[in-house]
């Protein structure tokens, strides 16, 4: 090729000819690993993405280049996307939540009602 | 930034139309009223083969431009004119390349693999956005890129970040972000030419010449000729038209070139002021596609640069692989 780049590297490089393409082999490009964030000490991690990587600790150093260069960030986990055991999407009705099972929940307890009929029904103690 | 509207699609589509006679048409209407009902999708539910397709090339070329993009600005770090200047190139052209990391694992969730992506882009099969078949022969050119291209790019990013894959959103909304202080600093730097001595403003004024002509054909042919449908603007893949973002970003960004006394080498182009809408010179649409086929200034470089990275990395990146990996694709 007659280099005619404006980008004097560009004319530097000993560029192949582009007719001649190159093939990339599959998993040449490394396993996927998924990335969690934590904003600050004592907050949850959150899942951000994903980067991939030979191994974790290359994996670390990706997911700091992606997820951590700019809003704040304290710490990052990395682990492989082939670990994740999630249940499958079409289980979705198991979580759905039925009505009457409010005695799982804060609200299903009203104490107040009986409190205040209590208070309210009790003799009040005389005037000393 | 990105690809504007145009998004390649492959001549021969046969086999896509075997495939879509086996979406199975009761999912298809459930498939269509979560769409309408603005709920996204995720990556392990049904979707017809079409929308998988569509999605799969919009993202991948998306990609790419991220990749490729970063190419002409990249060549001007080493001669960017300051420390401030060169810090602020060096942050955009990482960015750029991290949006390329995040689209292709969102593309991935769709089932292509990071590697056939890649061989797609080298053989020429798969697109990228034309604009950078173009050199940026000066770093008034690199100020017209920063400011304008991802002026137009966020335009159709913040309309694609409402669609409907989930994955594609989630990336975008980061990038968007990102985006800002792209444009911000690219704002910047016009206006120290444009407000600067003469010769510089003769520099940005010459680049702007050249650009505009592929700042206009950024977001793809126009409506009358285009032929993306309404079914991908009904499943939420193609969110606004092309000459509806071209209007917006013209809208938008021409009188912040007018106020600081610049011209467009279009005397055509006004405000109309009943309609609302802008009137300009049809762009040479015989251009555009030469320039996607092969045809433009640095094609070649492109692509010869791109795929040298990939020979000269090849190396390390085997040197660091371990085969008995377990592979998977991104989850979410």
């Amino acid at each position: 090729m007659s280099n005619q780049s404006y980008d004097p590297r560009v004319n530097r490089l000993k560029l192949g000819n582009a007719d001649d393409p190159i093939k990339v082999e599959e998993g040449e490009n490394w396993n996927v690993y998924e990335v969690f964030h934590q904003e600050k000490r004592g907050a949850h991690h959150e899942h951000v993405g994903c980067v991939h990587a030979p191994d974790p600790q290359l994996a670390l150093v990706f997911a700091k280049e992606q997820f951590g260069r700019r809003k704040k960030c304290v710490n990052l986990w990395v682990v492989r996307s082939a670990d994740i055991l999630a249940f499958d999407l079409e289980d979705e009705d198991m979580f759905a939540n039925n009505l009457e099972k409010t005695y799982r929940d804060a609200s299903g307890f009203k104490v107040m009602d009986k409190i205040n009929k209590f208070k309210g029904e009790a003799v009040k103690p005389p005037k000393a | 930034m990105y690809g504007g509207g145009y998004i390649f699609d492959e001549p021969n589509k046969k086999q896509l139309r075997e495939e879509q006679q086996h979406d199975d048409p009761e999912k298809l209407a459930i498939f269509e009223a979560r769409i309408s009902k603005g709920e996204k999708i995720e990556p392990g539910d049904w979707m017809p083969a079409e929308y998988r397709r569509q999605l799969t090339r919009l993202i991948e070329q998306h990609a790419h431009s991220e990749i490729i993009g970063a190419l002409p600005e990249g060549t001007w770090i080493t001669r960017a004119p300051g420390f401030k200047r060169k810090l602020a190139l060096i942050a955009k052209v990482q960015d750029e390349i991290g949006h390329g990391q995040l689209l292709y694992n969102a593309a991935e969730t769709l089932g292509k693999s990071r590697e056939a992506m890649i061989n797609d882009l080298l053989s020429g099969k798969s697109k990228y956005s034309n604009v950078f078949n173009y050199p940026a022969k000066t770093w008034a050119d690199v100020t017209v890129i920063g400011f304008l291209i991802d002026a137009a790019a966020i335009v159709n990013q913040v309309a694609n970040a409402k669609g409907s894959y989930g994955p594609y959103c989630r990336a975008l909304e980061r990038i968007c972000y990102e985006e800002s202080f792209h444009l911000k600093q690219g704002h910047d730097a016009l206006i120290s030419l444009a407000t600067g001595t003469p010769m510089q403003k003769a520099m940005l004024q010459d680049a702007l010449n050249r650009w505009w002509q592929p700042i206009m054909h950024f977001f793809g042919p126009p409506d009358k000729v285009s032929q993306h449908s309404e079914k991908l603007m009904q499943w939420r893949v193609k969110m606004a038209s092309n000459d509806e973002m071209r209007n917006q970003f013209l809208d938008t960004y021409v009188p912040k070139l007018w106020e600081l006394g610049l011209t467009l080498p279009d005397p055509l182009l006004h405000k109309n002021i009943e309609t609302g809408r802008w009137e300009y010179t049809d762009p040479d649409w015989d251009l555009f596609f030469k320039v996607i086929n092969g045809g433009g200034p640095c094609n070649q470089e492109r692509l010869q640069v791109r795929r040298w990275a990939e020979e000269e990395g090849r190396w390390v990146r085997k040197a660091l692989m371990n085969p008995k990996e377990r592979r998977a694709l991104p989850v979410a």
